[in-house]
């Protein structure tokens, strides 16, 4: 089973601690915008969503990458890209549907999201809600499903 | 020096109309932390503390802190530092939010804006460069409009801080608000703002901060979110019930101020309280940039002649709105609080004037001609449309927008302001919390709560419960709070977190931050140097040391009901204890001795 980063959007608070803390361990700087996970925030909805790149199983940057520099580990379940082989063609950044993979203008190669290497990472780390966890088991999944089911049972108790 | 701080201000002539980018001045930011301590030393270098708050002579400053934009614990703030309209003392107000991250990320730690604009302008910054354009589309709109007009014409990720309809026609303690709901509130900086016809300032940066120790920094983090969430207060209570919290718990301990200050027990706070905004109007909690607590209510009103949508009410403002006006509608309290965030004005100033006009009323000091209404305690309706005339300058709501002290002096009634030095106290009543009551007095900006916020321990018990009635002891109590909030201000980390983490958490990040090597006392010496250096512009400013002093009312008219019927303030017992403990001469004023100690003479 692969652990991911599951997100819980009800329990985000919009505090952006995910951004401050992803940027200050991978880029060594409070940056909100080289962030490899978003905090967007809608005030006037009160809507906050975050978002990250979820390692999928047969990765369109990985499949476009003309250099072979991106691979899935399918044990560890991160999507990885290979510094020494990127060349900063931006080809994964077209091909990727979500966004979730960016050139980077310092470094000049592919960056994403790698579950902080396999470290506890860091947005989960400090994550102040629990909104991330990190799990093999998408508990999110399950809790949102719950939610659909206690209305069933709570429906049927009426009758 | 780019560690915590970014090294650099940004300097606006609106008179002249051009931008210019400054070095920070590093020996001043060691000495004054940042923040509210840092713009008040340039304050004092750069103005004369007798210049009329609404000339061009007057500067305005927004100030972020050494850590503010980084993670730690509620590390998203700034302040505003000039000269008050309405108090005529050093103004310095606090917001949160997301602006003041942006304003570091953009590269500077501060702007100073002097002068005035012929024109009505907006300041656009976008990563390190600044410029001023045209605002005159903006003019009149409201905070909610501005920023969703300056996201459209400038930059969609832009975070903004504006002034409303209060700023530019002059409500005394119009504020600034960014973010659509996060205000630097008191004192009336909003008015200075729009009297320099600045309209809005728009940031966009995509840099970042950095820190001396990044190892050191990290685990400051974690021991302070630790401490957090094992907090009571930080970690449960603001999360669920945010500071409205304490309508209940001040109604109990007999000391939320009612009817102008009449009575200290509100039969109506049930009404009004925390646990009955999340069952009615509450959609839910919010934080600020990098904070863990989430106190931000998010609220919406249907079905309902109040109908609307917005942030808060907060405590102070169901306080002000409510019990001091002897309102107990919570619809129209939340719709008043969202009018005076879409106009720009402070909900304490502007409720306790409401409470204090209602008094002038029921004695037949002002007419119902004169109102244009009647104005009893209780009258909701009367409220909610002097809230909508104030914002627009219209008839008596411009009396309004004077504060309660030039409204009450206006009809021969000074002592019926609730006031110290013209600002308007907040929620708590001198006489039920002395130690409050000395705050009031003493305070650099007036009668505030969030200079030295004793309500913690002479309420809430912590860091430990002290006898709200006890003198004994609370002027050095009060000498260490106000002293490591001017800190904690300077620092760029919100006031909140200090229920949960105290001077060696500051300690530890501050240094890691920005490589200094401070102990807890150096600290703590340099908030004593920031409030003494206040002071002195009050001082020089004219206010005098007979103004640390409380209405008339607090003194000699006992509470008439609650925990703690039958007593008055006993300021004038702890007054002499507190210029003792601060080092000050018996007249209030700072001694030679004491001045040199901190490097101000």
């Amino acid at each position: 089973m692969q652990k991911l980063i599951r997100i819980e959007p009800a329990k985000c608070v919009g505090c952006k601690t995910c951004e401050l803390s992803c940027s200050f361990k991978n880029v060594g700087e409070f940056a909100p915008s080289r962030t490899r996970i978003y905090n967007e925030i809608f005030l006037d909805e009160a809507k906050f969503i975050t978002v990250t790149c979820m390692q999928c199983d047969e990765p369109w940057c990985e499949k476009s990458c003309p250099k072979n520099a991106i691979s899935k580990n399918m044990a560890t379940g991160v999507v990885t890209v290979e510094e020494v082989k990127c060349v900063g063609c931006r080809t994964c950044v077209s091909a990727c549907p979500f966004g979730m993979i960016k050139y980077v203008d310092s470094t000049g190669k592919a960056d994403k999201c790698n579950l902080c290497g396999g470290d506890t990472p860091e947005c989960v780390a400090f994550c102040p809600t629990q909104c991330l966890t990190l799990d093999e088991e998408d508990k999110p999944l399950r809790q949102k499903m719950l939610r659909f089911v206690n209305t069933i049972k709570d429906g049927q108790m009426e009758v | 020096m780019n560690k915590g701080w970014k090294g650099q201000l940004l300097r606006v002539d609106l008179t002249a109309g051009t931008c210019k980018i400054e070095a920070l001045n590093e020996e001043w930011a060691k000495a004054y932390v940042g923040g509210r301590g840092l713009a008040s030393k340039y304050l004092c270098e750069e103005i004369s503390p007798d210049v009329d708050p609404m000339s061009p002579k007057n500067k305005l400053i927004m100030a972020t802190g050494p850590l503010t934009g980084t993670y730690g614990a509620a590390n998203g703030r700034y302040m505003v530092v000039t000269k008050s309209p309405l108090t005529g003392t050093i103004a310095s107000s606090n917001s949160g939010g997301y602006f003041p991250s942006e304003l570091k990320y953009a590269g500077f730690d501060m702007i100073i804006f002097e002068g005035k604009s012929k024109h009505p302008v907006y300041l656009q910054i976008r990563d390190g460069k600044a410029e001023l354009v045209g605002a005159v589309h903006l003019w009149g709109k409201s905070t909610n409009e501005t920023e969703d007009a300056i996201l459209s014409e400038f930059h969609g990720d832009a975070k903004i801080a504006c002034i409303g309809s209060a700023g530019e026609i002059g409500v005394h303690y119009a504020c600034i608000v960014n973010d659509k709901h996060r205000a630097a509130g008191r004192s009336g900086v909003g008015m200075v703002m729009g009297s320099k016809n600045l309209k809005a300032v728009a940031v966009r940066g995509t840099g970042g901060v950095q820190v001396a120790n990044p190892k050191a920094y990290r685990d400051a983090a974690l021991e302070a979110y630790g401490m957090l969430k094992e907090n009571p207060v930080t970690g449960q209570g603001l999360g669920a019930l945010g500071t409205p919290v304490l309508v209940n718990v001040m109604n109990q301990s007999g000391g939320l101020p009612t009817r102008n200050a009449q009575t200290g027990t509100f039969e109506g706070a049930e009404e009004i309280s925390g646990e009955t905004l999340a069952s009615t109007y509450l959609k839910r909690n919010k934080s600020c940039m990098g904070c863990i607590i989430s106190c931000g209510r998010v609220t919406k009103i249907v079905d309902n002649k109040y109908a609307g949508d917005g942030e808060g009410p907060e405590y102070e403002t169901l306080w002000a709105i409510g019990a001091a006006c002897g309102i107990s509608d919570l619809a129209a309290i939340t719709k008043a609080n969202y009018i005076c965030n879409e106009a720009g004005m402070d909900t304490i100033t502007f409720g306790a004037t409401i409470g204090c006009a209602m008094e002038l009323f029921e004695k037949g000091l002002v007419s119902e001609k004169e109102i244009g209404m009647s104005l009893n305690f209780g009258d909701s309706d009367a409220m909610v449309k002097l809230a909508e005339m104030t914002a627009k300058g219209e008839g008596f709501g411009k009396k309004i927008g004077l504060g309660s002290y030039r409204l009450a002096e206006s009809y021969g009634a000074p002592e019926l302001s609730m006031s110290v030095k013209k600002l308007e106290f907040p929620a708590y009543d001198a006489r039920a919390v002395q130690g409050m009551g000395l705050e009031y007095a003493t305070s650099n900006r007036g009668a505030c709560h969030v200079r030295g916020y004793l309500i913690s321990p002479e309420i809430l018990g912590l860091p430990e419960k002290l006898d709200p009635q006890e003198t004994e002891g609370k002027a050095g109590w009060l000498k260490i709070f106000q002293d490591f909030t001017a800190v904690v201000d300077s620092s760029g980390v919100c006031l909140f977190t200090t229920f949960g983490i105290g001077v060696p958490q500051f300690t530890k990040f501050c240094n890691a931050a920005t490589g200094t090597d401070m102990s807890e006392e150096d600290l703590l010496v340099a908030g004593d140097r920031i409030y003494n250096r206040e002071r002195m512009f009050n001082l020089k400013a004219g206010i005098d040391p007979s103004q640390d002093k409380l209405p008339k009312r607090m003194l000699e008219e006992p509470l008439p009901d609650g925990p703690h019927q039958g007593q008055v303030s006993k300021l004038p017992k702890m007054l002499p204890d507190y210029y003792k403990v601060r080092g000050w001469g018996k007249d209030g004023i700072p001694t030679e001795a004491k001045l040199q100690s901190l490097g101000l003479s």
